[in-house]
């Protein structure tokens, strides 16, 4: 590892190493992309696994398949897995594909270091994914790590922490890259109001990212030292405070919920215009809003332990701060409608799996105003209903927002178009079945069921059957969708045999519909010129549907 | 028009739903799949605001969705539609920016006053201290000489267990039933005094619209005053390791007169459950340690020591196990090994004073039975390469 890029500097442009040794040593912003997917969908899949134990387990009340301590591990490593292995290595994925060839730049600014942003991460889950092989087992104490019950963790517990420092030096680097790269080669005319949402979105995340990180990085830190070192960070008996643990993580774990959802913001704003053949409505109040969405991000922690006892004062500016970022939220919802609106919609897959968004994620959102209000938080926090609140933002969030960019995105990645067919039988197995699973977890949670416990008292039993049926079709009905990419990746099928259009899309605008499909591995050596509407003045002809 | 009475369809299922019939709930007041109403006034306002906000967000979400959902049926390239060219209006923005904001506001102010009647803990008629420990409540009746233990009652404790074998559909409240409620009376307002032994635990009872966490180093305050007498069930709702999930809250509502015929019958500190002579405990506490030590239920007599081991595995399992490993190695420094450890291998007696007292992290586990603590002294004393000799149940109950 430490030799890989040590023998010579690439500067020939003649194409890709051959054999594994292009994918180890590549610093090439597409390989690096199609890595971060790859590394996404592993993870996508174990943690989708940990989730069939725990649904299964859930399946009918009594204890069936594991022991409590099992079933706390795999609510423990799901959240981390698909946290920080799923959803965001799925962005960073994107982001490093199309960053680049949204703002007409060559690559990322900084290609070794996105080398290294990457290779971090198959350590840190080796190192995480090992603990469940360890004495005492993997971490069981929540992904939120909450101290004391964390540092009752075994052998794992170092694990746990190093993990955790690797995944944070890989969002950082891959941050750093982002917010050079788009603020110093954007194409000559891309001025910041040009640029397209989805490089908005993942400016300001990478903004959030490099703000927050450290944060953790830090209390995870001090839990380590409250473990092996004798300090009481955290330790009420030798005079430190379990609640600060709870106050610096959640300064961190906020804002690391925008991280997850504000490029599925951007993935949203650039499918929808596509699929409408209209431009998105209010580009100005979408990249204000995002911005204020991150601001807001900074001063709302606390409404994640509004029953810890805070002073009334505490619990009242948490409620109206928490309450008012409905406000640029609901503009944002507003946009997208607005941009649907009168104009010529097309339902081809991506295009599903965004309205799917904008559908699913309202829900979540509303469920968000329900969780907002103090005093009914109390009756909410740590139930069924705030799992189904963040499943829905999660899920028909931010990962319906990453396959649908797969979707919109593959052709141009690969030259191959997927299949259609496949596509929309995985849409509507996946729209249907995700509805299944979390809907009724509302339910139980107002009728009392707490979250991460491994049984329940008989009475939700039915409600518990619809999510793990649902859990179960879902999970399945992802191998249509990892089929459907690999036939577009190797031409499978006859729809992929047929040769490709830059412009794969009718309505799609953006510099990265100038190069060709596939779009070779190095695009803009030249950069292009960009005009007063944020469109190339060079390259493709523009759609005429598009203003 | 046609899509306007899906849309009140849908409204009116939703509102069915919530309203489902009640027999499937535990809660008495609950309406069946959504918050009970609740046996206080507070949380009477709470249920009324989180009903509030549901018609809130129903509303808006039948006006956006409806707007979604025309322009998917209408504005479609199939049906021909030629896209617009509009793509901004201020007014249009500046409307959907400031009428969300102004409905807020009349949310949050309603919601601020009930969180200020909520936070308002002056002038209590009485006051419970309630401790959380790995994993059990512990109730003491500030003033009154009363504390006890509250643990998941026998029945589903014992139906419970990976591979028990028991239908768990035929144990009444499985997981809501405990064998000592708290028992609290009705009219008065009793304060809360919240705080843990070990781990982040959390105190909710819906139907008092109560939910507080117990935390190490802190005493959070919070009250109810119940309406009317009955049995009000809650969870813990912080995670807070191994049992978390079965660890429940009874709440015995009673009137004036028989609350304070029970506190008389509970007078005489904190082994009150425990004691053979107390009213109606001693059975359930006896019936738990059938379950969990099915081999030295019967007797006060002398057992042999493969009784005494096989019954103290299962005591060591079900307490002690998350702290001090299956493998008795614990993990230090918090959690001492027992493998030669001093405690293990010195007198027997010191070992039984300290599972009976606590130490330092390690709770007191006074709601053992005699026969369980000599079961798992015994089991201690004899595992993993230690050979201390045995503990009998009398041991035990001399040392109480």
């Amino acid at each position: 590892m430490a030799h890989a890029h040590a023998h010579h500097d690439d500067h020939d442009h003649h194409g890709p190493d051959k054999g594994i040794m292009r994918w180890i040593k590549t610093t090439n912003h597409k390989d690096l992309g199609t890595l971060y997917l790859f590394f996404a969908f592993t993870m996508f899949f174990i943690g989708g696994l940990m989730s069939l134990v725990i649904r299964a387990e859930l399946f009918q009340p009594g204890l069936q398949f594991v022991h409590p301590e099992f079933f706390n591990q795999m609510t423990t490593m799901h959240a981390l897995v698909m946290i920080f292995g799923g959803v965001m290595p799925g962005f960073v994925g994107l982001a490093n594909w199309m960053v680049p060839m949204m703002i007409g730049a060559s690559d990322l600014a900084l290609p070794r270091v996105n080398n290294w942003g990457f290779w971090i991460l198959p350590f840190a889950f080796s190192l995480l994914l090992s603990t469940l092989f360890l004495a005492g087992g993997a971490p069981a104490g929540g992904w939120t790590m909450y101290p004391p019950l964390v540092l009752q963790t075994g052998d794992a517990f170092p694990f746990l922490i190093f993990a955790v420092h690797l995944m944070g030096i890989s969002s950082i680097t891959g941050a750093i890259n982002v917010v050079v790269t788009i603020l110093n080669m954007r194409a000559p005319g891309m001025t910041l109001l040009k640029m397209p949402l989805f490089v908005w979105t993942w400016l300001i995340t990478a903004y959030l990212l490099i703000a927050v990180m450290p944060v953790l990085a830090g209390a995870v830190t001090m839990l380590l030292t409250d473990k092996y070192f004798a300090t009481s960070f955290f330790t009420a008996s030798g005079g430190g405070d379990p609640v600060m643990f709870q106050h610096i993580f959640w300064f961190f774990g906020h804002p690391e919920v925008y991280i997850m959802i504000l490029p599925a913001f951007g993935i949203v704003s650039t499918i929808i215009p596509t699929f409408a053949r209209k431009r998105l409505f209010g580009y100005d109040s979408m990249v204000y809003a995002t911005a204020s969405i991150a601001f807001l991000s900074f001063i709302v922690w606390a409404h994640h332990m509004f029953t810890v006892g805070m002073p009334l004062s505490g619990e009242l500016f948490f409620m109206f701060a928490t309450m008012l970022i409905a406000v640029p939220t609901g503009v944002k919802v507003f946009n997208w409608v607005a941009t649907m609106w009168k104009g010529s919609m097309t339902f081809e897959t991506p295009m599903l799996f965004a309205l799917a968004f904008v559908f699913l994620f309202t829900i979540g959102g509303f469920s968000g105003l329900m969780l907002a209000l103090t005093p009914v938080d109390f009756q909410y926090h740590d139930t069924y209903f705030v799992v189904a609140h963040f499943h829905y933002v999660l899920v028909p969030g931010a990962v319906f927002s990453i396959i649908a960019a797969v979707y919109y995105w593959i052709p141009k990645w690969t030259g191959h178009m997927y299949s259609e067919f496949w596509g929309k039988t995985h849409f509507w197995l996946s729209a249907i079945f995700i509805n299944v699973t979390f809907f009724p977890q509302h339910f139980s949670g107002l009728a009392g069921m707490q979250r991460r416990v491994p049984d329940y008292a008989v009475q939700f039993t039915d409600l518990n059957v619809w999510s793990s049926v649902g859990a179960f079709v879902f999970f399945f009905a992802q191998f249509i969708f990892i089929f459907n990419m690999l036939a577009s990746c190797f031409g499978w099928g006859k729809r992929a045999s047929e040769k490709l259009p830059d412009r794969v899309w009718e309505g799609a605008t953006g510099l990265e519909w100038t190069v060709p499909s596939p779009a070779p591995y190095h695009t803009f050596e030249e950069p292009p010129t960009v005009g007063d509407d944020g469109e190339p003045v060079t390259g493709a002809a523009r759609p005429a549907a598009a203003h | 028009m046609k899509l306007h009475k899906v849309l009140a369809m849908l409204a009116v299922l939703a509102s069915g739903l919530f309203h489902a019939a009640g027999a499937w709930a535990y809660t008495e007041t609950s309406g069946g799949w959504n918050l009970p109403t609740g046996a206080t006034a507070i949380a009477q306002e709470v249920y009324d605001l989180h009903m509030m906000m549901f018609w809130v967000c129903t509303v808006i979400g039948i006006l956006v969705f409806g707007v979604m959902i025309i322009s998917i049926v209408k504005h479609r390239k199939s049906l021909g539609a030629k896209p617009a060219s509009f793509h901004e209006s201020t007014t249009v923005e500046i409307i959907w920016t400031t009428v969300p904001f102004i409905i807020l506001i009349a949310v949050a102010i309603p919601a601020a006053g009930t969180l200020i009647r909520m936070e308002d803990t002056r002038d209590a008629d009485l006051t419970v201290k309630v401790t959380g420990y790995q994993w059990k409540w512990e109730y003491e009746y500030l003033g009154e000489d009363v504390r006890y233990f509250s643990t998941l009652a026998a029945e589903s404790n014992a139906a419970r267990q990976l591979g028990s074998g028991i239908d768990v559909n035929t144990v009444e409240n499985y997981l809501v039933d405990v064998d000592n409620p708290l028992v609290l009376p009705v009219g008065k307002k009793v304060r809360f005094l919240i705080t843990s032994n070990d781990v982040i635990h959390a105190w909710w009872v819906s139907e008092l619209a109560v939910k507080k966490d117990a935390i190490p180093g802190y005493i959070n305050e919070t009250w109810a005053r119940i309406d009317k007498p009955g049995v009000y069930r809650g969870v813990c709702a912080e995670l807070c390791g191994r049992d978390h999930g079965f660890m429940p809250i009874v709440v015995e509502a009673k009137s004036e007169a028989e609350y304070a015929a029970w506190l008389e019958s509970q007078r005489g500190g904190e082994t009150a459950t425990v004691d053979e002579a107390a009213a109606p405990a001693p059975v359930e506490v006896a019936a738990a340690a059938e379950t969990v030590t099915d081999a030295a239920t019967e007797a006060p007599a002398e057992l042999d020591k493969a009784a005494l081991m096989a019954a103290g595995e299962k005591v060591y399992g079900a307490n002690c196990v998350a702290c001090h490993q299956a493998s008795g190695q614990g993990i230090p420094p918090n959690f001492p090994s027992l493998v030669g450890s001093t405690v293990v291998q010195g007198d027997a007696a010191g070992q039984i004073t300290q599972i009976l007292k606590g130490k330092g992290l390690m709770p007191p586990f006074p709601q053992l039975s005699d026969a369980d603590i000599a079961a798992v002294v015994t089991y201690t004393r004899n595992s993993w390469g230690n050979d201390s000799g045995l503990a009998q149940a009398a041991d035990v109950a001399a040392l109480r």
